[in-house]
């Protein structure tokens, strides 16, 4: 770590505060981030992370308070005063025009040319290549951006920032849409930025990134500074606990019994997908938690699709209650009592457009519809049941789904299939981009809905949440399922007496290593 | 961590890419592809109507300069992602003010009042579609209404002869040496609007605000300036057209031009400039608007009826896009 470089902070916000109206966003916060360092911004929806960021890249004034940049102290709030002073925010593509190359979008309104008319091209690429090199980055300058993956697309985006003598990088869940590999090698890149003495700002939600690349952690909490500490000395429970303000059992493990002398709910026999998945075999018993690991293109996505109905079983059977169901389409798949909760919430999963009640209702609305007539009444008081059971934060269930944060998204999600009562629930991914406080509850709702009977095939790659909710685990590589294991073995992987997060650390130390063992994807 | 599967991984999609490009490339010279071959064909089977006579061929780029200048300015409107449907009936209105003003005033009168009458239509197109906030589509298809209807009123509808040669002979009637003077003002728009579009950071702006608007505007592009600006070349290049329709057929009318608008977009379309901005070169749009006019002139050596022609021509323009679409 490459922390101590001398000279002055990269950024020093002090006693921030930021009011709008009578609603206090930040009240007295500070924020110290070091030069050469990661340095980590954590909160739940609400805590005033993006409401800092705002004021740091010059987006919004602060109330109260001083900013200093590299020891020069910020007179002018402005997105290109702040640009100017170094600080640079990443945003998810936003920046990208996808029909321009790389190396154009690169040096945008700033290209080089000769004889102050025309554009210089052969430069342009040279220097992009040049850049993207220092980087660290393996990406040809002349392509395409909309031929980029995305996390070539961000390394583009960072790779721009840096150009525009960015020192100070906001990077606002950057990983989102990365696979792993892409994740790795986004952190080797960033790695080599702090190299560079490039004050690195990361948000993001989940805990194993902040625990691969975090110098330094600063959470907040309703609006307020809480702690700000060096990444070791930090366990991931207390991160926890500092970001929901209590101590949160959510991802314990809790010892659950189920009777696998019962008749099975959902079988699969030998089943075979478009590509993936292969010769998958599995059996789920009522109120079970089945849990699907392996790395990202593993071929887990694409078994929820099967499962799901979109995509075609092309040899094999898929048995429901001892019933073999012929040709599963969508439709069927629901009718058969199973739901889906597809990965991308915003295209798969929700009509952002919509109203939060009419998203709700829309896998039910046949049965809400006596008649073909929508029965307005019934469909609200189910929405609004859910919507309490739930927890969801919202002013109104007539309110564009695209209001809420992503927790309460993907609750939506959640409600509409709930409202459907299917007996079988496959989940793929269920966490992704959601907050701490609204995981533990989506933690605590998956076991409640086991404990009433039902069964569920949990696809995550967040290991304490599958060590969390799982009965067994069954580990998939490369479109087969290569691994099952039972309750017992997992718990074998934590130490003699350890508790709490002791025993969570060595519980994902074990899956780790089990997945790591079946190897990569393709 | 499997870090050798890492960098395996991106070093296909790396080549993936570049494959992909390349592909992508050459669908975009499926245009000039398409004009040899077209050219090739008419020449073998139109060899004894006279086809490949040089009369002829001038004759082609006579009536395609036109289309094709309008072409090089729906280039860069399209590119930012907007429209413009009134250039033909903005054409047919300057023909008309030019006409009068020549004959009140004289031929310098007659360019001022052409240019004019562009510069305030394009101004009306552009400050409509970017601080009013109409989408292009529909301001400039209300202009066209405006223009004609302007046009027929102020012309009563009637043709407006123009006799003077100073103004005739610059603008389409007459040749330079062997070369018609309308050739010349399409090549030097197509040199300027390709050297714009590809050599001018102008012209990157341009790509840029039609690839994606938020994007641009991100990186510090004044993308509402950048649509004014080419709302406003657009309706200038028509302006021009318009001019040298007056000037090639000697009369100031409301009807010149009317529907070119439809044969503009088809050549830039043709030429591979995308409906959806972001994508576009001028030389495949002057390639696309030779290409209309190769097929016209081709459908009538052929001594094929109208309606024959139409369904041809219909034919050929659909297996041209089709050919060079990404999907």
């Amino acid at each position: 770590m490459s922390a101590c470089a001398a000279g002055p902070d990269a950024v020093r916000m002090r006693s921030i505060s930021k009011y709008f109206g009578g609603i206090t966003a930040l009240d007295g916060v500070d924020l110290v981030v070091r030069p050469g360092s990661v340095h980590a911004l954590l909160g739940g929806n609400g805590a005033g992370k993006s409401t800092i960021l705002k004021i740091l890249s010059g987006v919004q004034p602060p109330s109260a308070g001083s900013v200093e940049i590299f020891g020069v102290t910020v007179k002018e709030f402005s997105p290109e005063a702040a640009r100017r002073a170094g600080v640079a925010m990443i945003y998810q593509e936003m920046s990208l025009v996808p029909t321009l190359t790389v190396a154009e979008n690169i040096f945008l309104t700033r290209e080089p040319k000769t004889g102050g008319i025309f554009l210089d091209d052969r430069t342009t690429v040279g220097r992009a290549r040049e850049l993207l090199a220092k980087l660290g980055a393996t990406i040809d300058p002349r392509a395409p951006v909309e031929r980029l993956s995305a996390g070539q697309k961000q390394m583009t985006e960072i790779a721009k920032a840096i150009s525009q003598q960015a020192r100070i990088l906001i990077l606002d869940e950057p990983t989102s849409a990365l696979s792993s590999a892409e994740i790795s090698h986004l952190f080797g890149f960033l790695r080599g930025l702090r190299q560079l003495g490039v004050a690195v700002i990361y948000v993001s939600h989940k805990m194993d990134e902040i625990q691969q690349i975090a110098d330094t952690v600063t959470i907040l909490r309703n609006g307020r500074h809480v702690v700000t500490k060096a990444l070791p000395e930090l366990t991931l429970d207390a991160i926890i606990e500092y970001i929901v303000g209590r101590r949160v059992h959510a991802f314990e493990r809790r010892p659950r019994a189920v009777d696998r002398n019962r008749r099975p709910l959902l079988e699969l026999r030998h089943v075979h997908g478009p590509r993936w998945p292969i010769d998958a075999s599995l059996v789920l018993y009522p109120g079970e938690v089945l849990g699907i690991a392996g790395l990202l293109g593993s071929g887990r996505s694409e078994l929820a699709r099967v499962l799901a109905g979109i995509d075609p079983v092309t040899q094999g059977e898929v048995v429901v209650r001892d019933k073999v169901l012929r040709n599963p389409s969508a439709r069927r798949m629901i009718a058969a009592g199973i739901a889906m909760i597809p990965e991308d919430r915003r295209t798969e999963g929700l009509i952002l457009e919509h109203s939060i009640f009419s998203n709700i209702c829309l896998p039910t609305i046949d049965r809400l519809s006596p008649g073909g007539f929508v029965d307005d009444r019934k469909a609200r008081s189910v929405a609004a049941e859910l919507m309490d059971r739930l927890h969801v934060k919202s002013g109104s269930i007539r309110a564009p789904a695209r209001t809420l944060s992503g927790g309460n998204q993907q609750k939506i999600v959640l409600a509409k299939w709930l409202a459907a009562e299917p007996d079988i629930l496959v989940l793929d991914e269920p966490t992704a981009g959601v907050d701490i406080g609204s995981k533990a509850e989506i933690v605590a709702l998956i076991r409640a809905l086991a404990d009433a009977g039902r069964g569920i095939i949990m696809i995550s790659s967040e290991l304490a949440e599958l060590l969390a909710t799982s009965d067994r685990i069954l580990i998939m590589r490369a479109g087969r399922l290569v691994r099952e294991i039972a309750r017992e073995e997992i718990d074998g992987w934590a130490g003699a007496g350890a508790i709490g997060g002791e025993q969570i650390s060595d519980l994902e130390k074990g899956l780790e290593l089990a997945i790591q063992e079946a190897g990569p994807g393709a | 961590m499997p870090e050798g599967a890492t960098g395996k991984t991106s070093g296909g999609a790396a080549e993936a890419g570049g494959l992909a490009a390349a592909i992508g490339d050459w669908r975009q010279y499926v245009v000039y592809g398409g004009f040899v071959v077209i050219f090739v064909i008419f020449a073998l089977t139109l060899r004894d109507r006279g086809f490949l006579t040089p009369f002829n061929l001038l004759n082609i780029v006579r009536q395609t300069a036109i289309i094709a200048i309008m072409a090089t300015a729906m280039t860069f409107v399209l590119c930012a992602g907007e429209i413009d449907l009134s250039v033909g009936a903005l054409a047919g209105f300057v023909s008309v003010t030019t006409a009068m003003s020549i004959d009140a005033f004289g031929t310098a009168a007659g360019i001022v009042a052409g240019l004019a009458t562009g510069l305030v239509v394009g101004a009306a197109n552009a400050v409509l579609t970017t601080v009013v906030g109409i989408p292009s589509f529909l301001v400039t298809l209300a202009m066209m209404g405006i223009a004609t209807g302007t046009a027929m009123w102020v012309s009563g509808s009637a043709a407006i002869p123009i006799v003077d040669p100073s103004y005739t002979t610059p603008f389409g009637s007459g040749n330079l040496g062997a070369v018609p003077s309308l050739l010349l003002w399409m090549a030097a728009v197509a040199v300027i609007g390709q050297g714009g579009l590809r050599k001018t950071s102008f012209g990157r702006k341009v790509l840029a605000t039609g690839g994606s608007v938020l994007s641009a505007r991100y990186s510090g592009v004044d993308t509402r300036a950048i649509k004014r600006y080419v709302l406003i070349a657009s309706a200038l290049s028509a302006a021009l057209a318009g001019m040298l329709y007056a000037g090639r057929l000697h009369t100031g009318r409301y009807q010149l031009g009317q529907g070119d608008e439809l044969s503009v977009i088809a050549a830039a379309v043709l030429g591979g400039t995308s409906l959806f901005g972001g994508k576009g070169t001028v030389a495949g749009s002057i390639v696309g608007a030779l290409m209309i006019g190769l097929i016209n002139n081709g459908l009538i050596l052929m001594n094929l009826e109208y309606s024959q022609q139409l369904i041809a021509r219909g034919v050929i323009i659909i297996l041209a896009v089709a050919l060079g679409s990404t999907r």
